[in-house]
């Protein structure tokens, strides 16, 4: 799950990190309100669950109440592209409005899960401000990291280690010290998945604080972090993705127009890749679980007939403790109650796969079968393209 | 021959009186399974399906002599009870639990640095060994007992390739799925060691999935030391970055973890890789051919 920055940084806050002064304004009034009260001059962020922001004019630098009202009016309610919010943008309902502080240097920590060594690693480099994956791939020496013992967890001497590896001497080097350390207690407190604070300021007069904050969060540790979980901003989500998840389903919007239901990750990953091996593009990913229900299929359907760009579906089933029969009838249950508006091919391998083609036979709605995931692929897309006709 | 389990495999099943634990466990008999105990806390001394339940991990090992665990516990538990197994002394555990804390796993893959378990899982449909022992939640029927191994990080997406492998008259001497969580137990490396060491494997199937690198450093093991043919297919290859595709591992992080990337990593080191998911039990055949 993803937060926005002044959430992030209230986490950051709450385990002893410093934050620049700051409020979150949904108003241009309530923004000049916060510039008086903070500064004259202060920073408007757009608070998107996007990087990229401040080429697209999300972050923006007023001087006294009047110009941040100004501005901050623009900002509110526009629609901002960035490289990571795709062309659509995302619409700006919040900013933080923060002061505006003396840089000196900015710096970078991030803290991810390294997989292949399966443990934690703290990142650190001199180059802050700019992309990581951008630094990693031109100066790898500028990042330097220290891989956390699970058992132990941070350990002071990695914190200062890295503080000198940056740079820093003297009581800067202390404060951001033991900033690291706290970042990693913050991290390891909520379950995240990833923490970034790029830049990590110094300020002229050699304060350490996070000038952004990025947070995301493991999804399978959520329900232990209520707070957390309630930072969710279901605005920054897909709407369909937002439905879907209530039934538990796992599904995301893509750009083709040949819709997928499948049941189990891995196969509708590969359902997506065949439709492309196939010449159609995918509309979705759908998955409904390796154990899927007749109640997840109905659910699944409602979800995969509502996204509009799709113009034909492809519904994959690989029965294995699961039925076919029962499958089979979550989807006539389904296409009965919200109509067959598109053209829906569907692949039932597996348990009682026969009893399952016979009742999508019988229900006397055009379904088109087929028995391997090649055919129904081959099926599906010339019926998703318009200018065949639908017979 | 098998890796792993055989049918001298004795299992114990941990969480064996909840709802998903007693259907499966059920299947596992049927399946011809030799489940020997059942561990629920609290629950020591009574009998579940005729089978003896222990309260811990460790008496079933003594009293019943299970050499294999398999873990139907909920996730916010299932890293405790991989624990408890390999305190005990188990072998094999399988977690087929899903949604386990990524953080949970790191300390419990630290806990078995030098313990004798080997882990399957978590996030898995288990293990396989057709004919003779499965430990896991996969479809029995559409196994045959055969000479291909298969080593997967998907779920369904395994059936469909055992299906078309079993379809070809091949048969799998082990079947395994790894788990498609960011933090696994075996990998494919330790499971290619297996498999080489396998008189009876005659090839070994390789599905993988974006995220991550082990795909990668599989590759460069099989360039380097594997000496039968591998069959790869990578799913994901229409996935966008930055989104999690179900399984909790599955996502290109950073631009990294792309199936181009791994399938490229696979075709280098002499892999025989699918590029369509219909293909797998096709390239099987060819591969054999060749050899």
């Amino acid at each position: 799950m993803k937060i926005h920055e002044y959430q992030a940084k209230q986490i950051l806050a709450k385990y002893g990190l410093q934050i620049p002064k700051g409020e979150v304004a949904e108003t241009a009034e309530k923004a000049a309100e916060i510039a008086a009260k903070i500064g004259p001059r202060v920073v408007l962020k757009a608070q998107i669950h996007a990087g990229g922001r401040g080429k697209g004019g999300g972050i923006k630098l007023a001087n006294g109440a009047e110009e941040a009202k100004k501005l901050a009016k623009d900002m509110i309610g526009m629609k901002l592209v960035t490289h990571q919010t795709g062309p659509e943008g995302k619409i700006v309902k919040k900013l933080l409005v923060e002061e505006a502080l003396e840089i000196a240097r900015e710096l970078y920590v991030g803290i991810v899960i390294d997989r292949a060594r399966e443990a934690v690693v703290i990142m650190a480099s001199t180059e802050g401000g700019m992309e990581i994956e951008k630094v990693a791939a031109e100066k790898p020496e500028l990042i330097f990291k220290e891989y956390v013992n699970p058992a132990v967890g941070f350990a002071g001497f990695q914190a200062r280690k890295l503080a000198f590896q940056l740079g820093l001497a003297g009581e800067t080097h202390k404060q951001a010290g033991k900033f690291i350390t706290g970042l990693y207690r913050a991290f390891e407190g909520t379950d995240a998945s990833l923490v970034e604070i790029n830049p990590l300021l110094i300020t002229k007069q050699g304060t350490v604080l996070a000038l952004d904050a990025k947070m995301n969060f493991d999804d399978n540790a959520l329900a232990r972090h209520p707070e957390i979980q309630a930072m969710r901003d279901l605005d920054e989500e897909e709407p369909l993705e937002v439905e879907a998840s209530k039934f538990n389903l796992n599904y995301i919007k893509l750009d083709g127009n040949v819709g997928c239901m499948v049941n189990g990750a891995g196969l509708a990953m590969a359902t997506m890749d065949i439709i492309k091996y196939s010449g159609g593009m995918p509309a979705n990913f759908l998955d409904v679980g390796g154990g899927v229900s007749e109640e997840a299929v109905t659910n699944a359907f409602k979800i995969l007939v509502s996204d509009k760009a799709v113009k034909a579906a492809l519904i994959n089933i690989f029965g294995g403790i699961v039925r076919c029969d029962l499958v089979a009838g979550g989807i006539v249950k389904a296409a009965k109650e919200i109509g067959l508006n598109v053209p829906m091919v569907v692949r039932l391998k597996g348990t009682n796969m026969d009893a399952g083609k016979k009742i999508l036979e019988e229900s006397g709605l055009a379904f088109y079968a087929a028995d391997t995931m090649k055919e129904a692929a081959e099926k599906v897309v010339p019926l998703a393209q318009p200018q065949v006709k639908r017979s | 021959m098998s890796i792993l389990i055989d049918e001298k495999t004795r299992v114990v099943v941990q969480g064996i009186t909840g709802g998903e634990g007693t259907f499966h466990t059920q299947k596992m008999v049927e399946y011809g399974t030799k489940v020997v105990a059942g561990m629920t806390p609290g629950k020591g001394g009574t009998t579940h399906l005729g089978i003896p339940v222990f309260n811990t991990v460790a008496e079933a090992r003594l009293k019943a002599g299970a050499n294999a665990a398999a873990i139907f516990v909920p996730p916010f538990f299932a890293a405790d009870a991989i624990m408890e197994s390999a305190e005990a002394g188990i072998e094999v555990i399988v977690c087929i639990t899903e949604g386990i804390p990524t953080f949970d796993m790191i300390k419990a893959k630290a806990f078995l640095r030098g313990k004798a378990s080997v882990l399957v899982g978590p996030n898995t449909p288990g293990v396989i060994s057709p004919g003779k022992c499965k430990i896991g939640i996969m479809p029995g029927p559409i196994h045959a007992p055969g000479r291909i191994g298969i080593i997967s990080r998907s779920g369904t997406l395994t059936y469909e390739a055992v299906d078309q492998v079993t379809k070809l008259g091949f048969g799998q001497s082990t079947a395994i799925g790894i788990g498609g969580d960011p933090i696994v137990g075996m990998k494919y490396i330790d499971l290619l060691k297996l498999f080489k060491a396998d008189k009876d494997t005659d090839a070994v199937i390789m599905i993988g999935e974006i995220g991550g690198t082990a795909e990668e450093e599989a590759a460069a093991y099989i360039k380097k030391e594997f000496n039968k043919p591998v069959i790869g297919f990578i799913a994901g290859q229409t996935a966008p970055p930055g989104r999690r595709m179900g399984h909790a591992g599955a996502i290109i992080s950073g631009g990294k973890g792309t199936a181009k990337e791994k399938m490229e990593a696979l075709e280098a080191a002499g892999v025989h890789v699918a590029k369509s998911p219909a293909e797998i039990g096709l390239k099987v055949k060819e591969a054999l051919n060749k050899k």
